[in-house]
């Protein structure tokens, strides 16, 4: 199969492509981007939980917020190689990053400012990726769908660990309660940008490819199906007066800033500058590691 | 070097694909499609492959119409209503 047509028929009618497969150049561009994108995401997204395994306040939680970092720059370390086989080499994937040629999800942009933001982004920040990841599972590239499975495993620890740190605050001191509703205030914004714009499935070229098997405000609705009852138990308030569950199932909501969201991931959030600078100082730290082990 | 990870998950079901490492040798690939792969107790058993090894094989050309080996090969819904009406008109006698 060598007929770009024909290729498009088989992806959207379910079919799987593997490594060795001819594909069409578009195909392979757009799967490096999308795939890029997510190992930047997943290697920036232990720093902003990284700032806090020293200040956690118990072992258990110390433990626990390490094991996920851990996990996290393994996904990175999984999804990079997927990455390589196609024909980005890791290390340029990393010199592009730290370059700010190459783009990282909105949420790892912003502040931890209190252990509420640590409970806020593994339960509510994982959970929204991880409705993102599991549509991943079906991807049109194989080898991708299939570390999505020992990924998206991980991802469910991850969740029930944000949980549990929600859980322990909201019945802990008012003080304590409060720094959760803080954090969820600040984190609300940011979530609602995460899954993208609502542009319809059709037109977005990671769909047509089935890259991704489900459109973006589909990922949405199922965010907020699945969450906000779950927010609302606990007796948190979602700050946007206009949130809502309509009578067709739909949810409605205040339309998220799409402009903060554009300007966050391209490279202006209120953190980019120093996560990037942090990574770039250790990938320089550590390159005699991987001098040493490639060379071996 | 690139090398293929297999995984099985429990005694007796099948090593799968899971994916790959970069290693110099058999030791650190072991090691690292370790940390990858069973840290969690999700496997049982590993498979490591140099990719180099694996010979691969996906053409699978028909032109000698092999059908007759297969239960694809054989239609007999046509067949059997003819001879079920047969039967019935032979009973009616």
């Amino acid at each position: 199969m060598r007929d770009e047509q024909a290729f498009l028929e088989y992806v959207q009618g379910g079919g799987q492509v593997e490594t060795t497969d001819w594909m069409p150049d578009d195909y392979r561009a757009k799967l490096v981007k999308f795939i890029e994108m997510h190992g930047n995401s997943e290697l920036m997204g232990v720093l902003p939980e990284r700032e806090w395994i020293l200040r956690a306040p118990t072992l258990q939680r110390k433990l626990a917020l390490t094991a996920k970092v851990q996990d996290e720059v393994g996904h990175a370390q999984l999804i990079y190689r997927v990455a390589e086989d196609l024909g980005k080499p890791r290390e340029q994937c990393l010199a592009d990053l730290v370059d700010g040629k190459a783009k990282f999800h909105n949420v790892f942009h912003y502040p931890t400012k209190t252990w509420g933001d640590v409970g806020v982004i593994a339960w509510l920040v994982d959970a929204a990726a991880i409705i993102s990841q599991k549509a991943l599972l079906k991807c049109s590239y194989a080898p991708y769908a299939r570390i999505m499975k020992k990924i998206c495993w991980e991802e469910s620890f991850h969740i029930l660990h944000g949980r549990d740190v929600i859980l322990a605050m909201v019945t802990g001191t008012p003080e304590q309660f409060e720094l959760v509703q803080e954090a969820l205030n600040r984190w609300w914004g940011p979530l609602m940008q995460f899954h993208g714009n609502p542009i319809p499935k059709e037109d977005d070229p990671m769909y047509v490819w089935r890259i991704k098997s489900q459109g973006n405000e589909e990922a949405r609705q199922q965010f907020l199906e699945g969450y906000v009852p779950q927010i609302w138990e606990l007796g948190l308030t979602v700050p946007d007066p206009n949130l809502r569950r309509g009578d067709d199932g739909v949810w409605q909501y205040t339309e998220p800033d799409w402009a903060e969201l554009k300007h966050v991931v391209t490279g202006h959030g209120p953190r980019t500058e120093d996560r990037l600078s942090f990574r770039r100082r250790f990938l320089d730290q550590e390159r005699w590691v991987r001098d040493t082990v490639l060379a071996a | 070097m690139i090398w293929e990870v297999f995984r099985q998950e429990r005694k007796g079901q099948p090593f799968e694909h899971a994916g790959s490492v970069v290693a110099p040798d058999a030791e650190f690939a072991e090691a690292w499609a370790r940390e990858q792969y069973g840290r969690r107790g999700e496997s049982i058993g590993l498979w490591l492959v140099p990719r180099d090894a694996i010979h691969d094989v996906e053409d699978w050309a028909d032109e000698f119409d092999l059908k007759y080996r297969r239960v694809d090969g054989y239609s007999i819904k046509a067949r059997l209503k003819e001879a079920r009406e047969r039967a019935a008109a032979a009973r009616a006698g």
